[in-house]
């Protein structure tokens, strides 16, 4: 593999394009803790981007920061070539960014199809006087977008339950539902906070499938969080290794494999103080 | 057997996502519009109008209002009885200002002069939740209140303090004042209850709907979907209060005709009214009517069991109205959180595998 301007070629032979975002010199400070101390990493257009490290490292607060929930003390978010000034999380999600959280935070009272088709609020912009009627703009707007939720409801194997309240899915199915919501916004980038968590061996393979999939049908970059060492190493293309908010690693799985301070970190040193 | 949906297939989205996808569901809400339009107002007199259709009819308006905003957005609103007396009010200086005007455009306008009220109560609620939301509209129940008891304007600096109806018409027919006929004060409210029913449906089966119940479900998903919280918490405030203020326009210009601010639009209102939708079922547009079908008919149910029947003295029975209402709510918030409208859903979905368990 080879690092260009412009991009790279993966080792299974993907073209990865430009940078699409760049975190500059975040650091994040809540009172006096210091969550994230000083990182810098890129996320290349149609990339999987890993952010790994063990808990409390600061991996979750970067996504924050990226998705707009947190608003750094120092350091830049660069989105598409141009500096992201300070914004709302509502703001975030129109610019194209989605993401799911590490405990699942669907709509519990809606189904499965309402909770996809909330993530088409972004491309729907009726006005309320149209779509009291239900004729018209809004009614074919609504087709339309259900058109492309049932494209992701297809394409993530959940027609049968597209009908059933969230709130009688298993725990996988709702991770499954979760990443269609956040598929069916189109996003440019999708944020995975351990998109695998509490699941099984065979579910681990579905979903790291539909990861895969996703990327390289729909072409959308991922950055995902993970603790499951093997998946990160297989589904990977780079990977960020944080510990105690400072970046410690980045490069591809077999560079940070070999890297000692992510060693260290993982496997812990002896001290002596 | 008798309902089912065998038979019934949706071969367009937008066939699947209209309200009544079972034809049987659709040919019986025709048959209901048909008696209520058609039928209903060549068989009824001033008593039935006066303590059964107009105040369910008028409080199915209120509760469609405030069930979108407590029951799809989430926003618990103490405040239905203030942004009620805002519609009666608003409407009142309307019908004094403009008298020439028909009713239709000083109904509406009232709904919108309270939508804009509403607005303006609802913005603490981008802040606060739950609980401390509620308390910030009760004070508006309270603030509202006491500025029509206070600002003779509003009240017209009548020396009782009371407004009362003066007679207005809508397409040549009095439906307001003292000589009114049961069929045209009936017709006239019906058509705001099919107007709100209509409006409220579509816009929560839409984007806008979806908004609501994003923010009612779990507000941070919502906002990282997408969703603008606070400008989707003040559509429902707003939509809510537009339905509250037409309800409280009716109420004051057509059913009573005179109205005293802290009597008819005191925070009894405001509980009568969340009462029915927690009875009915919150975040349904069906649950609104059979909430306010339910507590609209107790009493009178309660008066001619209880007194005609049994002859039970009146205040006995007023005071056990208030114990079986008082004890449904208990029933209803432990066992069927989802009310009446959940509870017909359950039957409805036995009902399509009966005679079979599965």
């Amino acid at each position: 593999m080879k690092d260009q301007a412009d991009g790279y070629i993966t080792a299974d032979g993907r073209q990865i394009g430009p940078v699409v975002m760049e975190m500059k010199n975040i650091t994040l400070r809540f009172g006096g803790v210091e969550a994230i101390k000083d990182i810098s990493f890129d996320i290349r257009e149609g990339e999987i981007r890993a952010i790994i490290g063990p808990n409390g490292a600061g991996k979750s607060s970067m996504l924050n920061v990226i998705s707009g929930f947190y608003v750094p003390q120092e350091g830049e978010v660069w989105y598409k070539g141009a500096r992201r000034a300070p914004m709302k999380p509502f703001q975030v999600a129109e610019q194209g960014i989605a993401r799911t959280f590490q405990n699942i935070a669907l709509f519990e009272g809606m189904s499965v199809l309402d909770n996809v088709m909330t993530g088409r609020l972004t491309h729907m912009e009726t006005g309320l006087f149209w779509q009291s009627l239900w004729k018209g703009k809004a009614e074919r707007e609504e087709t339309a977008n259900r058109e492309v939720a049932e494209k992701i409801i297809d394409f993530l194997e959940i027609q049968a339950i597209r009908k059933t309240p969230v709130s009688r899915l298993s725990y996988g199915l709702k991770k499954r539902v979760e990443l269609a919501r956040a598929l069916a916004a189109e996003p440019s980038i999708l944020l995975l906070d351990e998109p695998m968590a509490g699941m099984n061996v065979e579910e681990k393979e579905d979903m790291s499938r539909f990861i895969l999939d996703v990327n390289d049908e729909f072409g959308t970059t991922i950055a995902l969080i993970e603790h499951d060492m093997g998946v990160v190493m297989d589904l990977s293309d780079r990977v960020v290794v944080m510990d105690y908010g400072k970046k410690i690693g980045d490069g591809t799985p077999h560079e940070v494999r070999n890297n000692q301070a992510v060693i260290d970190a993982y496997l812990g040193v002896a001290h002596d103080d | 057997m008798l309902y089912r949906e065998s038979g019934d297939f949706s071969s367009t989205y937008a066939e699947d996502s209209q309200t009544f996808p079972i034809k049987f569901d659709r040919y019986r809400y025709y048959f209901v519009l048909f008696v209520a339009i058609a039928v209903i107002p060549f068989m009824i007199n001033d008593y039935w109008v006066n303590s059964l259709f107009l105040p369910f009819l008028i409080y199915a308006i209120a509760a469609i209002g405030l069930n979108i905003l407590v029951g799809y957005c989430g926003q618990v609103s103490l405040g239905t009885g203030g942004f009620m007396a805002v519609g009666a009010y608003a409407c009142y200086k309307l019908m004094t200002s403009f008298p020439d005007v028909s009713m239709l455009i000083h109904v509406l306008l009232a709904g919108l002069i309270t939508a804009a009220v509403g607005v303006l109560f609802g913005l603490p609620s981008l802040r606060i939740k739950g609980f401390y939301l509620a308390v910030a509209t009760l004070a508006a129940q309270f603030f509202l209140v006491w500025l029509f008891n206070r600002v003779p304007w509003f009240y017209n600096y009548s020396a009782s303090g009371q407004i009362s109806a003066p007679e207005r018409t809508f397409l040549g027919v009095n439906i307001t004042g003292a000589n009114t006929q049961a069929w045209a004060t009936y017709l006239f409210c019906l058509m705001f209850v099919i107007f709100s029913a209509y409006v409220a449906r579509n816009l929560t089966r839409g984007s806008v709907g979806r908004k609501w119940m994003a923010i009612r479900d779990m507000d941070i998903a919502a906002e990282i979907i997408g969703v603008n919280p606070l400008r989707a918490k003040l559509t429902a405030f707003a939509i809510s209060s537009f339905f509250i203020g037409i309800s409280g326009a009716l109420f004051f210009s057509i059913y009573l005709g005179a109205v005293e601010v802290g009597e008819a639009f005191g925070i009894q209102k405001s509980f009568l009214v969340l009462f029915m939708i927690i009875i009915g079922g919150l975040g349904s547009i069906f649950g609104s009517f059979a909430g306010a079908a339910f507590l609209v008919l107790l009493p009178v149910v309660l008066k001619i069991v209880g007194v005609d029947w049994l002859g039970w003295p009146t205040d006995i029975v007023a005071h056990l109205q208030l114990v079986i209402v008082g004890g449904l709510i208990i029933v209803f918030l432990i066992a069927e959180p989802h009310g009446l409208a959940q509870l017909w859903r359950v039957a409805k979905e036995k009902l399509r595998l009966w005679p079979f368990p599965h």
